[in-house]
Order: C-alpha cells, then sequence, then structure tokens
C-alpha cells in the first residue's frame, strides 16, 4: 500500500495519534477506563498500521525484532521485580505498601508500575506475532514466485 | 429507552452470529467477528462497564480481527464446503442450549440488592479502595494491586502465547542478498 497517498498522509496523521491514545490509557488507567493489556493492544495496533503502509523493513527498523524478544520478558520481569521488592522490604509477595513511606503513593505507585510492565509484554507479543505472520507471507509468496 | 438499546444490540448479534456461520467465505466471517466484538462493546458500554468495553473494543474488534486477516494470508480463502450433515452435532448442540436456558429460571432476581454478587466481597471494594490507595478506578485497583497475582498469571500466558508462537512460525532469517532483491 506504499504508493497510495492518502492511506500515506492520514496514516502518518493518525500512527502519533494512536500511540498518545495508548500511552493515555496506559498511565491514565487508575482514573479512567483501562490499564496495560488495553493499552497494549493499541500500541501494538499503531505499530502494525504502520508495517501495513511502509512494510515490514522500515517498521523494523523502528523496533528490531531482537528488541521485542527482550521487552516481552523486560514486561513480566518487572512486574515479577515489584512482587519481589514487596518481599525484600518486608511485605509478603505483591504488596505494595511496604515500597514507599506513604501507603497509598506506594500502592499507585505499585499499581502504575506492574501495568506498565503488563502494557511491554502486551505490546511486544502483539508485535511479534504479527511480524512473524508477515514473514510467513513473505516465505510463501518467495516459494510461489519460485517454483 | 436503554432496554430499546439493549434490544436492538442482542438482535444485531443475533443477526451477525448466524451471518458468520452462514458465511463460507473466511475474509467475511473475519469482518463480521469484527463487528460482533464492536457490538458486544456497546452492550458493556450501555452496561456502564468502561475497562471491559475498552477491551472488548480493542482486543476482540482490532487486534483478533488483524491477526485472523494475517492468518487468513496464508491460508485459503474459502471454507471447505461440508462434506455432509453432522447430527449428533446438532443434537448436541440443541440440547446443551435447552439445558442452559432451562438452567436460567434458577438465576437470582436481575439486580437486586440481596443477591449473592452484591454481598461478597463487591461492598468492600466499593467501601475502601479509594481509603486503601486513593485510586478511582475500582476495576484497576482490584486488578493490579487487590487480585495482583492473577494478573501476573495473565501477563505470564500473553507471554507464553508469544512464545507459542514463535516455536510454530519462526523462520530462519533470510539472507542478505535476497533482502536486497525483495527491496527493489
Amino acid at each position: 500500500m506504499r504508493e497510495n497517498g492518502i492511506l500515506r498522509i492520514v496514516a502518518r496523521f493518525l500512527i502519533p495519534l494512536i500511540m498518545l491514545f495508548a500511552l493515555y490509557i496506559q498511565f491514565h488507567g487508575e482514573y479512567s477506563p483501562g490499564g496495560g493489556f488495553q493499552a497494549g493492544v493499541v500500541f501494538a495496533a499503531a505499530w502494525i498500521l504502520f508495517v501495513l503502509i511502509y512494510g515490514l523493513d522500515a517498521a523494523l527498523d523502528v523496533i528490531p525484532e531482537r528488541a521485542m524478544y527482550v521487552l516481552m520478558l523486560v514486561g513480566v520481569m518487572l512486574y515479577c521485580a515489584v512482587g519481589i521488592a514487596g518481599v525484600l522490604m518486608g511485605g509478603h509477595f505483591l504488596e505494595y505498601t511496604p515500597l514507599l513511606d506513604d501507603p497509598k503513593a506506594a500502592q499507585q505507585f505499585g499499581i502504575i508500575t506492574v501495568e506498565f510492565g503488563i502494557g511491554i509484554t502486551v505490546a511486544t507479543v502483539v508485535m511479534l506475532i504479527f511480524t512473524l505472520f508477515v514473514r510467513r507471507r513473505e516465505l510463501l509468496t518467495d516459494s510461489e514466485e519460485q517454483g | 429507552m436503554e432496554t430499546l438499546i439493549d434490544i436492538g444490540l442482542l438482535i444485531f448479534l443475533i443477526i451477525i452470529a448466524v451471518a458468520v456461520v452462514r458465511s463460507r467465505d473466511l475474509f467475511t466471517a473475519a469482518m463480521l467477528f469484527a463487528i460482533y466484538s464492536l457490538l458486544s462493546a456497546a452492550l458493556f458500554t450501555v452496561l456502564d462497564a468502561g475497562d471491559v468495553a475498552l477491551t472488548e473494543a480493542a482486543v476482540g474488534a482490532g487486534i483478533s480481527t488483524i491477526l485472523v486477516l494475517a492468518l487468513l494470508a496464508l491460508v485459503p480463502r474459502q471454507e471447505a464446503p461440508p462434506t455432509r450433515s453432522n447430527w449428533p452435532a446438532l443434537a448436541i448442540v440443541v440440547i446443551t442450549g435447552a439445558v442452559l436456558i432451562y438452567a436460567t429460571a434458577d438465576f437470582p432476581e436481575f439486580g437486586r440488592a440481596d443477591n449473592p454478587i452484591q454481598t461478597h466481597v463487591a461492598p468492600y471494594y466499593i467501601n475502601e479502595t479509594y481509603n486503601d490507595m486513593g485510586v478511582p478506578n475500582i476495576v484497576a485497583a482490584v486488578l493490579a494491586s487487590y487480585r495482583s497475582i492473577d494478573t501476573l498469571g495473565e501477563g505470564f500466558v500473553i507471554l507464553t502465547a508469544g512464545l507459542a508462537v514463535y516455536s510454530l512460525l519462526a523462520t530462519r532469517r533470510r539472507r542478505p542478498q535476497r533482502r536486497k532483491e525483495s527491496r527493489e
């Protein structure tokens, strides 16, 4: 779809807005509907739109495949790290109150951090799955061309 | 008015569900499923379930559809025609459906104040969430703090899904000269 001017212009305008909305859902999640899952999915959707317009190679220049493998583990590990930090500071696993002096601030800090971890994992896993599908499709096209 | 919207949305849901089953074109079925999810999201919005509606719209109507379409790029577009009618399957579906509808007679009355859902942990969450953590969105508080281990498990489910798809679909990296050819 690279050659279609209207699509390119509209996508160039929309992709940053979608990503911004994803960040809003992510970090405003404790006040309005939202959270890590939805934010991650919306962010990945913006990236997939980028793939559809500019091609996979250009998109992988922005977020390389290796970064996806690392980030999808980092997200879950960030979640676990918050849990273990609670244990080390004298609470139960995933208890946020010991993290900071003010219990409410500690809870909010915990919630935002674990949601951020979930958001990273969901976004990168969806991107990775889509990348793998596109790779398969390219492989199929190649083999059809050859024989 | 709200009842009318509910009835309208539910009628649309039934029509689209039938259309999905009847469609032999998988592309059409995928798009109809996206509409189905969007209607479900509208129903959740009518029920004031903002978080669920957002999830349904983003995951059900958005990403699921994209992934199904990505899959359809790899497989034939038409569903294989059925070879014969499967009467035992129809019988099982009809009986199960009838039993489920019969079971709804035992449901507590919708929205009554002493239903189990209103008397179990929900009052605690509604009354104490703000005092406990100063977070106005009860859903976020329950998901990320009260029942945080559940959400950690969900995170691992997503990670496992990514790893499973990787192990099924990963291809060897294409040689650089081939990539240059395909770019031209």
